[in-house]
């Protein structure tokens, strides 16, 4: 069943789409991503570009009228598409984890942690209550929190935003996954508590070879963390590699604006390169590509969506009329 | 009026404290003889600040540093616990003569939330328009005109005033929100996280126009923002706060490359930048404190890498420490740097 020789995950072809009474909304569109043991993953792009689409329908938690179309999705060589939902609820918060941008939406408010962590743990391992508290307690230290076992008799409400979403990565790390996806879960933290988070985050995939996917919109934070991007448009990858490659020299028109709208990087005062107009609806993606009409380089070809071609050994690009 | 000594808004020492008073049960209890005593969050403590015209300064703080409820004393919304403002050099009171209500309206404020702000009853036309006629500043006839050129100015179509704000997305309800605030004419904006819910060009875009509607009004702004990136690309001087006290203050280029205070030494160190990759995140250790129970002397002290003991029963003051740099540091004392 586990093939030792393939990627942590592998995905292709991914389609998911929203059948809508208005239409159908291609919520993700041909995405395919690779990602090895013990890498970072970064998937960036604005709001409804489908990024967190995507990690919800690698989990396989999209909702009815969402629909996986069409795609495959293997996890160390098993397809997940085709899992029934008592095969997923083995491999949900076991093997894959997620981690949500509000922690109220993984912690439950009247419950203690202890609770909610040792129900983790039990779900999936047999094993007696002492050693699962002893399993939450060493995950609790993982991510930095001090006296774990007064923690633990704690309840939500009484730690603060940055804590719990610190709870909420202990939770992802109690059964040890091969992958996490987190979702923006930093977007809501200060910027010392989003330090130290990431801290964690990075020195976690370095030791334990865990495979991370993380989801943002904020540019900066992939490039400190990152090894590998995937920028995200419409619903679509438009351009992919490291990051190094990627931020470095955008191919893409699209990554060029955004890299250019960041303040940090303009001279201060002077006015923001800005992509003018604003994100496509999903529900009337024609044919064309989706970036056209904001576009500074569009050409005549651009009337025809362009395909995800392979530019060099790690590097993908949507476009026509690339910056070179 | 105002000469170049005197600043266009200045506060001198203003501090407000949130009191929760003692409910039934409360009171109940202790004449029971518990132990029930109201509680106080001290949001500012002392705070002097003083703008020029035409400056932009800009006010950076983690949540719960009192940089929201500053703003909101600037703007009239709250009143100070103790300290006094003053506009054009004269006190806030005086300007309660009928005749000053152009310059009571002269600060107004932007909300970091452009979908709780504006109301979704009400169609954009009257968001917008209603104010300017209250006020006398255009009459009842002017006002569809009025509004459809101040939606031009931010940069929209004056078609669009028939709608709802729901019809429209963040960067636009942001515009309306900005158009809102400068129908009545103001020479102070205050941005309260004005930024901080856009998408990234989005983003660009709403910054792009504070810049350029700065020079078409001749706007003084206090930008506050917690993101370092916005606040250095739109401001002139940087007013750095941590739990309800202002701990530095100096020239926007100077605080991003000589950063004094060991707060803002770790707040520039800890930005996420474009251009740092794969870099080691060194954290500042420890979470902020709970402005209910603030810790003694320097509010900074439990998680400063270089408190000593003074740090811990004196409270620094805010001292000038080079030409328009003001840090509040015991280290600049004792000459260790």
């Amino acid at each position: 069943m586990t093939d030792a020789g393939a990627p942590l995950l592998e995905v292709e072809g991914l389609r998911m789409h929203f059948f809508t009474k208005a239409g159908v909304v291609k919520a993700v569109d041909e995405v395919s991503l690779r990602l090895e043991r013990g890498r970072i993953l970064g998937i960036v792009g604005e709001s409804g570009s489908g990024k967190s689409m995507t990690g919800y329908s690698i989990l396989g938690l999209v909702d009815a009228p969402g629909r996986i179309v069409a795609g495959r999705i293997a996890l160390n060589g098993q397809d997940l598409t085709r899992l029934d939902e008592a095969a997923w609820r083995k491999l949900r918060g076991n093997r894959i984890a997620m981690i949500f941008q509000d922690p109220m939406m993984t912690l439950n408010p009247v419950l203690r942690i202890d609770t909610q962590m040792v129900e983790a743990v039990l779900a999936h391992h047999a094993m007696s209550k002492e050693s699962a508290l002893a399993r939450c307690r060493e995950a609790l230290t993982q991510v930095g929190i001090a006296s774990p076992d007064e923690r633990l008799r704690a309840y939500p409400h009484q730690f603060s935003g940055g804590m719990r979403q610190r709870v909420a990565i202990a939770i992802a790390l109690l059964n040890k996954p091969d992958l996490i996806i987190a979702d923006e879960p930093t977007t809501a933290l200060d910027v010392t508590i989003q330090g130290q988070i990431l801290f964690e985050m990075q020195k976690l995939c370095r030791e334990s070879g865990t495979g991370l996917i993380w989801i943002t919109h904020d540019l900066s934070v992939i490039s400190g963390l990152a090894d590998d991007v995937c920028v995200m448009y419409a619903g679509r990858i438009v351009e992919s590699g490291t990051v190094d490659d990627v931020l470095e020299h955008p191919m893409h028109p699209y990554t060029r604006g955004l890299l250019d709208s960041v303040p940090s990087r303009n001279v201060p005062g002077r006015p923001l390169a800005q992509i003018p107009g604003m994100t496509p609806s999903l529900l009337h993606l024609g044919a064309a590509c989706a970036f056209r009409e904001r576009c500074p380089r569009a050409v005549e070809p651009c009337s025809v969506a362009p395909a995800l071609r392979a530019i060099g050994a790690a590097r993908s690009l949507r476009c026509v009329n690339p910056i070179t | 009026m105002t000469t170049a000594a005197t600043p266009l808004l200045e506060i001198r020492g203003v501090s407000k404290r949130f009191v929760k008073g003692i409910d039934l049960a409360g009171r109940i209890a202790r004449r029971l003889g518990a132990r029930v005593s109201e509680t106080s969050v001290h949001a500012l403590d002392r705070v002097d600040l003083a703008i020029r015209e035409g400056e932009v300064v800009g006010l950076v703080g983690e949540s719960g540093c009192g940089k929201s409820t500053l703003g909101r004393i600037v703007s009239r919304i709250l009143a100070p616990t103790e300290g006094e403002r003053f506009w054009k050099g004269r006190p806030y009171a005086q300007y309660e003569a009928p005749g000053d209500r152009a310059e009571r309206l002269a600060v107004q404020m932007i909300f970091q939330d452009p979908y709780a702000s504006l109301n979704p009853r009400m169609r954009i036309l009257d968001i917008i328009g209603e104010a300017p006629v209250v006020h006398g500043l255009v009459n009842a006839a002017q006002r569809r005109d009025y509004v459809a050129d101040m939606l031009q100015r931010v940069g929209m179509d004056a078609s669009l005033m028939r709608r709802f704000p729901h019809q429209f997305s963040g960067g636009q309800r942001s515009r309306i929100g900005i158009a809102r605030a400068l129908a009545v004419k103001p020479r102070f904006l205050v941005c309260d996280e004005a930024v901080a819910a856009l998408d990234v060009s989005i983003q660009a875009q709403v910054l792009n126009l504070f810049v350029r509607l700065r020079e078409e009004f001749a706007l003084t702004y206090l930008f506050i923002s917690h993101d370092l990136g916005v606040i250095r690309h739109v401001s002139d001087r940087v007013v750095v706060m941590y739990l309800g006290r202002v701990v530095e203050s100096a020239p926007t280029s100077e605080i991003y490359a000589q950063p004094n205070h060991p707060y803002t030494q770790a707040l520039v160190a800890e930005v996420p930048r474009v251009d740092a990759k794969r870099r080691q995140y060194i954290p500042v250790k420890g979470e902020i404190p709970s402005p209910l129970a603030p810790p003694p002397g320097c509010h900074f002290h439990p998680r400063c890498p270089r408190a000593f003991a003074r740090c811990r029963e004196d409270a620094p003051a805010l001292r000038e420490i080079g030409p328009g740099h003001l840090s509040a540091c015991h280290l600049n004392d004792i000459g260790s740097r």
